[in-house]
């Protein structure tokens, strides 16, 4: 069953706040591999209000990111998302070790 | 050798680093100088910087040795630099700190005494070095900071959107900014960076130095100071508030009983909880009850404890609430609705500061501070055998009057914005206004329920009002059909002859003896003032016939 991913960014990495993201990349996963849709969204601002909307409307299932408040945390996962947080490193990365089932949060990769 | 310096934060500070790196190149084993924890081996040689962990681990492996335990924890694959003990060549050293005293000392321990969070950074803003009160705040361990990027270990805003390291030049000194960060357990933390150059005795700019301070206690401050007219969230400016303003914080500092009187919802229990928070006993618990809550027999269990087999159902110890409140402040709200039988143990209790709880027989020595607050005249009481005269010359040591909105001159209209602001972004509506029309409703009305009927009328109109600006028709129908005589103040009871009294002055000062008669007699006064003198034009405008205003006229003696 395709996945769907987020992942805010800052140039090619895992951004490091949530909040102040203005771009994100979002991923099907199909059956363990980032085969499926891949694409950058550009965000009009940066807001947690409007990324979690965002988060919402699409669907998306997981989230990788680095820095993101409790409330926003706490909120996505009441919602059932997935969130792995406070992960350092390129998105691509951090994609290729969710895909592989070896990122946690915290990590740096 | 390499010798260091940083300047710009704080005193500098001359420092040399020597880290050895081994490298196998061609059969050849080659013994590196890296300099600086790395910083500039980095930048020079960043492959072999890179492969570092790994040609040790090789190094090791060819002379037979194992890695001792630390050391590998230490050795970082991207920059190299905290290489602490390198097993058989025995090269590497920590960076440290010479010239200070006799012997160098170590630099991460003398980064660690500070009680800031502080930072080392390469000019491509890499974490060189962090230490433990950094560490603290961004909740990131030792092992995961060394070589990234400064922005993914900080998060904070700063490093964002106008990272203060980007614009340090040759001749370019510290630089403060203030944001926020994230730290690892989601908290957003307010914090002030001020960032440095770190140079060499050359003067050559060969990393950063950034100095990370929590700021969250003094925004704390700050708010506190911008409210210019409070006092732990009691609101006022009138002169009677800021009587009580000026005498709280040296009547905290006593340990006598306090006896608060007034109104309903004048801030009784927010004066309480103010004394025993500015006082010494703030660290100890600050119990309160309600002394016209319960029935009798249940209060003296609740006041005094009971023991194991006291009473039906007492299948345990239960400590009261003086022996809970054992080094803190006791807060008994309606003292005056407290039955005989209990005033009398509560007397005895302030006596000999010891409580026996039902059916015990030890007693409990409590160390308790007594606030004690009611609406009632407790005179009155006392007067009429419902109040022990001699509990309430005990409890009377320090009167504290609160005194009504109606009495409180501009504080209507700071309360009412105050409370526009709160209520509006706790229930996270955009900021409203009150039109001319409401805020003369609001300014004129009587508040017999005090600052909490006030907040309860912006509260309803904020929940009401989908508008901008808060209108007549949003508040409550009671304030808008109000009964004009409504207006007039209410009946209160006569104010105590035990008022404090402060510089000869009372703190309330004796309000005037307001019953119907009086206010009658006011209404007349106002009717015939507004009527030009005109006893029938009066008479109309009270609702009244001739005759009856005649005869009211005569009963006061008004000519």
């Amino acid at each position: 069953m395709p996945k769907k991913i987020l992942i805010p960014l800052h140039e090619n990495d895992v951004a490091p706040r949530f909040d102040l993201a203005t771009e994100v990349l979002i991923v099907t996963a199909i059956e363990k591999s980032d085969s499926g849709d891949k694409r950058i969204m550009v965000l009009p601002r940066a807001s947690a209000d409007q990324l979690c909307h965002l988060i919402i409307t699409e669907g998306v299932q997981t989230v990788i990111c680095s820095g993101i408040e409790d409330d926003y945390y706490q909120y996505l996962t009441w919602k059932r998302i997935e969130v792995i947080d406070s992960v350092v490193g390129t998105s691509e990365l951090a994609l290729k070790r969710y895909i592989e089932g070896t990122l946690k949060p915290g990590n740096i990769l | 050798m390499f010798p260091g310096k940083f300047g710009g934060i704080g005193a500098n500070i001359i420092f040399f680093s020597y880290v050895y790196g081994l490298i196998k190149f061609n059969k050849i084993h080659f013994i590196l100088p890296v300099e600086l924890g790395g910083n500039l081996f980095v930048s020079l040689c960043p492959i072999a910087a890179i492969a570092l962990d790994q040609v040790f681990k090789r190094v090791y492996i060819f002379y037979g040795l194992r890695m001792k335990k630390g050391a590998s924890d230490n050795i970082n694959a991207k920059t190299g630099n905290a290489i602490r003990v390198i097993p058989g060549c025995g090269a590497a050293i920590p960076p440290h700190v010479n010239n200070l005293f006799n012997i160098p000392i170590g630099f991460t321990e003398l980064l660690d005494e500070i009680a800031i969070g502080v930072v080392i950074l390469t000019l491509d803003r890499k974490i060189v070095v962090m230490n433990q009160a950094l560490k603290a705040l961004t909740g990131f361990s030792p092992k995961a900071f060394s070589g990234v990027a400064c922005a993914h270990i900080l998060r904070s805003n700063v490093c964002l959107h106008d990272c203060p390291a980007l614009h340090i030049k040759e001749k370019s000194g510290p630089k403060c900014n203030e944001g926020n960060l994230i730290n690892k357990d989601r908290q957003l933390i307010p914090i002030r960076i001020t960032s440095g150059p770190l140079r060499n005795i050359n003067g050559k700019i060969v990393g950063i130095l950034e100095t990370v301070e929590n700021i969250h206690l003094l925004r704390k401050i700050d708010e506190t100071a911008s409210h210019a007219y409070n006092f732990n969230n009691i609101i006022g400016r009138s002169p009677q508030m800021e009587k009580i303003f000026q005498i709280l914080p040296s009547l905290a500092q006593s340990d006598s009983s306090v006896l608060i009187t007034g109104e309903t919802g004048t801030g009784k229990d927010m004066v309480a909880e103010t004394i025993h928070h500015a006082s010494n006993r703030a660290k100890g618990p600050f119990v309160k009850i309600n002394c016209g809550a319960l029935p009798e027999t249940l209060l003296e269990s609740e006041l005094f404890g009971h023991c194991k087999g006291a009473f039906t159902g007492a299948v345990e110890n239960k400590p009261g609430r003086i022996q809970l409140a054992h080094n803190g402040t006791l807060y008994l709200t309606e003292i005056g609705d407290l039955p005989l039988s209990l005033q009398i143990k509560l007397l005895t209790f302030l006596d000999d500061k010891e409580i026996f709880p039902l059916g015990g027989i030890k007693g409990f020595t409590a160390d308790v501070r007594i606030i004690a607050a009611t609406h009632r005249n407790l005179e009155q009481r006392v007067e009429s055998n419902r109040f022990r005269k001699d509990l309430l010359f005990r409890l009377n040591v320090i009167r504290l009057h609160l005194p009504p909105l109606r009495d409180r001159q501009g504080d209507i209209q700071l309360l009412l914005d105050h409370f526009l602001n709160t209520l509006s972004t706790q229930m996270g509506k955009k900021q409203l206004d009150l039109s001319r029309k409401t805020l003369k409703i609001l300014l004129t009305y009587n508040y017999p329920g005090n600052v909490r009927e006030l907040r309860n009328i912006v509260e309803y109109a904020i929940n009401i009002c989908a508008d901008r600006q808060i209108k007549p028709k949003h508040l409550p129908s009671y304030l808008v059909e109000a009964d004009p005589l409504n207006v007039v103040a209410t009946a209160q009871e006569p104010p105590s002859q035990f008022a404090f009294n402060m510089d000869d002055r009372s703190l309330i000062g004796p309000e005037p003896h307001q019953d119907w008669s009086n206010i009658e007699k006011r209404m007349i006064m106002e009717a015939l003032i507004k009527a030009g003198g005109r006893k029938n034009k009066a008479a109309v405008s009270l609702g009244w016939a001739r005759s009856t205003l005649w005869r009211k006229l005569k009963q006061y003696g008004i000519h």
